[in-house]
């Protein structure tokens, strides 16, 4: 059984539909991560999941049980928010215990909650204090905190890293992470952090203008993007999308790219990643995806070949990130990000060889930007 | 500023600088001057010569024979001095205490996303636009048994319908404490509106999945927030209610007899029209002390605050 279903909700705010018909199941002790740029809906999502938003139709399940018309606090879910929310004139524990409080559940066991998830998130010595004399990192543990002791059906996570610097975030990242692991609890979380996506959730939805456009695990969501937007969005640097022809027949297909010179570079598509689609769209322009990393540079110092088609460019600027190097080079008039690895030893200016490796590329169809290969 | 944000080795050079260099140094002082020394002397001038005053025998004019603290010890013998101070303990308190409650009701309901949540702010904020002394005409035609409410619901047909505060000595504090309220609460609601704007709209949320009720997040979550409002608001309010002088003189004239006088009333009948300077200026040094009793555990608070801040 599903520990949360959404079937066919939509949303709209006067004559802008938010939410259109969207329908998502999650399984009990999943983590998933509802990712897009601001504006795509997926605050008005949560916001709906947690039913502080009414839906304009569709119907919610939680626990098999429908639980569209139902009040916030009869859905049996917990939600952390992006700006903590923490009741400013009550101590930690206060806060922690005030859901319990309000649901009338006896003293000894409220006084058990906040002995258990203070331990769990080590915030024991902070219980005495209130809200304003705690850092940022110690505020969300205690949001999680208040969250984790009324062990509701379902946890929500509206963005809850957002406000926290990046070396706090990746901890806190982790730290989130271990929980899910240990307590095994159903998470639904916002972000429109695509690496925050991509380490946490077992699956994500990737979504744009009220709608999903893709479900999928963080695997799936990379390698197999259902659509330009999903294989531009995930992934930081983003998807290089070179125009190209595609030619040929079935069985040897061809890309060529106009790379500004007299001939154009020729790049073969691996058989095994023909669909039947291909065939309506020879001697048409495609845009051929290929992230960063699908690049390696051509080295006679590394002796040994790399597979893949050459191609000779040059390199215009050079970034060092410090486990990698990015670097733009010149492809025909657009530019391209390649990431090499940190011993490359390119230089602006200078011609570079790399090899292309086509077996991860992806085929897109430009006007309606779906996939095609 | 010029002088504090200048490097040190600007002050060795300040014998070779140009007239414009001192301009700059000297003018703000200069600009600053007379407002300062008017405020020295009208202020704390005035402050200092009525304190003296209020040790003198002072009656119809200024006189210096000293009297030690005769005229306080008169003052607190005075039945009408009295009936001031207490009146200014029924009317403060009853004031600042439907103000607030007021206006906190009032910026809950403005709070709740209305329609023409402005128009209405704007109504209710509008008593404060005007000068006491309208509020007092205004309120002494309505309060008045044969002019307002009373004779209005007489010629309904209530014929025993009585509301004549305004004329009960035993109730006139309270008609004046009306007007006040009206003219006031509108003011103690905006601040309260902003101080429930600057709440996280995330702890309503937050609080609605917590299970608790409005009224329930509202006491335990929301009012708790507005503690610094509270505090501004009875400080504002507090001063209003010391130095209220127009209201009364436009509403009640201090009467029936002298039911409704106040400090401030009080201090300027007998100063300026009953010959008792002497006397008049030992109620307004105890009135000063009235307002120093609040003030300065106020600026206690806020300067520590500041500090800490």
């Amino acid at each position: 059984m599903s520990a949360l279903e959404i079937r066919n909700v939509r949303k709209t705010f006067g004559t802008t539909e938010v939410l259109k018909d969207i329908s998502l199941a999650i399984d009990s002790g999943e983590f998933l991560i509802l990712v897009g740029p601001s504006g795509c809906g997926k605050s008005t999502l949560m916001n709906a999941i947690a039913g502080l938003e009414p839906v304009t139709a569709g119907e919610m399940l939680i626990g098999g049980e429908d639980v569209t018309w139902r009040t916030p606090a009869e859905r049996d879910i917990a939600m952390v928010f992006q700006s903590y929310a923490l009741y400013p004139s009550m101590t930690v524990r206060q806060n922690i215990v005030f859901g319990l409080e309000v649901r009338k559940v006896p003293k000894a066991e409220r006084e058990e909650a906040v002995a258990r998830v203070a331990e769990l998130l080590q915030i024991t010595p902070l219980l005495d204090r209130k809200p304003s004399q705690l850092s940022g990192g110690q505020r969300q543990r205690v949001a999680m905190g208040r969250a984790l002791a009324r062990e509701p059906q379902i946890y929500l996570f509206d963005e809850p890293l957002s406000n926290l610097d990046a070396k706090l975030r990746v901890e806190m990242r982790t730290e989130i992470k271990k929980l899910h692991q240990r307590l095994g609890t159903t998470i639904v979380y916002v972000t429109h952090d695509q690496i925050e996506a991509m380490t946490l959730a077992d699956r994500i939805a990737v979504m744009r203008d009220g709608r999903i456009l893709q479900l999928g695990t963080p695997d799936e969501v990379y390698n197999d993007p259902a659509d330009i937007f999903v294989a531009g969005f995930m992934g930081s640097p983003s998807m290089n999308f070179i125009r190209a022809t595609l030619a040929g027949q079935p069985g040897s297909y061809r890309l060529s790219v106009d790379v500004g010179g007299e001939q154009p570079l020729v790049l073969p598509w691996p058989a095994e990643r023909e669909t039947p689609a291909l065939v309506r769209h020879v001697g048409e322009p495609v845009t051929l995806g290929l992230r960063p990393e699908h690049f390696s540079e051509e080295d006679a110092r590394l002796g040994d070949r790399i597979e893949g088609t050459l191609l000779n460019t040059t390199t215009t600027v050079v970034e060092p990130t410090g486990a990698d190097l990015l670097l733009r080079v010149a492809l025909g008039e657009s530019e391209i990000t390649v990431r090499l690895g940190p011993k490359s030893r390119a230089v602006p200016g200078e011609p570079i060889a790399l090899r292309v490796d086509m077996s991860r590329a992806v085929l897109f169809e430009p006007e309606t930007e779906s996939r095609l290969a | 500023m010029s002088q504090t944000d200048s490097p040190p080795r600007r002050g060795a050079n300040a014998g070779r600088h140009s007239l414009s260099g001192t301009l700059e140094r000297v003018l703000p002082r200069l600009v600053v001057a007379p407002s300062f020394a008017v405020a020295l002397f009208f202020v704390y001038g005035y402050m200092i010569w009525t304190f003296v005053l209020s040790l003198t025998g002072s009656r119809m004019l200024p006189q210096y024979d000293f009297v030690g603290f005769e005229q306080y010890a008169r003052l607190f013998a005075n039945e009408r001095w009295n009936v001031a101070a207490t009146n200014l303990v029924i009317f403060g308190g009853l004031f600042i205490v439907i103000c607030l409650i007021l206006g906190l009701v009032l910026a809950i309901l403005l709070d709740q996303r209305i329609r023409q949540e402005g128009v209405l702010r704007t109504i209710y904020l509008y008593p404060m636009a005007l000068s006491l002394i309208v509020t007092g005409v205004v309120w002494r035609w309505i309060l008045n048994p044969g002019l307002g409410i009373q004779s209005l619901v007489r010629g309904w047909g209530f014929e025993d319908f009585t509301f004549d505060w305004l004329v009960d000595p035993d109730m006139a504090i309270y008609a004046l404490v009306i007007a006040a309220v009206w003219q006031a609460s509108g003011f103690v609601m905006a601040l309260f509106l902003a101080g429930l704007r600057s709440i996280d709209d995330s702890l309503f949320k937050a609080a609605a999945l917590d299970g608790a009720s409005l009224p329930r997040v509202y006491w335990r979550i929301v009012i708790p927030c507005l503690r610094p409002v509270v505090f501004s608001a009875v400080m504002i309010l507090a001063h209003i209610a010391i130095k209220s002088f127009d209201l009364v003189m436009a509403l009640t004239g201090g009467g029936p007899g002298y039911a409704t006088d106040l400090p401030a009333t009080f201090m300027y009948a007998h100063t300026f029209t009953r010959g008792q300077i002497g006397l008049g200026s030992a109620s307004a040094i105890m009135m000063l002390c009235g307002v120093l009793a609040i003030l300065v555990p106020y600026l206690y608070s806020e300067l520590r605050g500041s500090k800490h801040g």
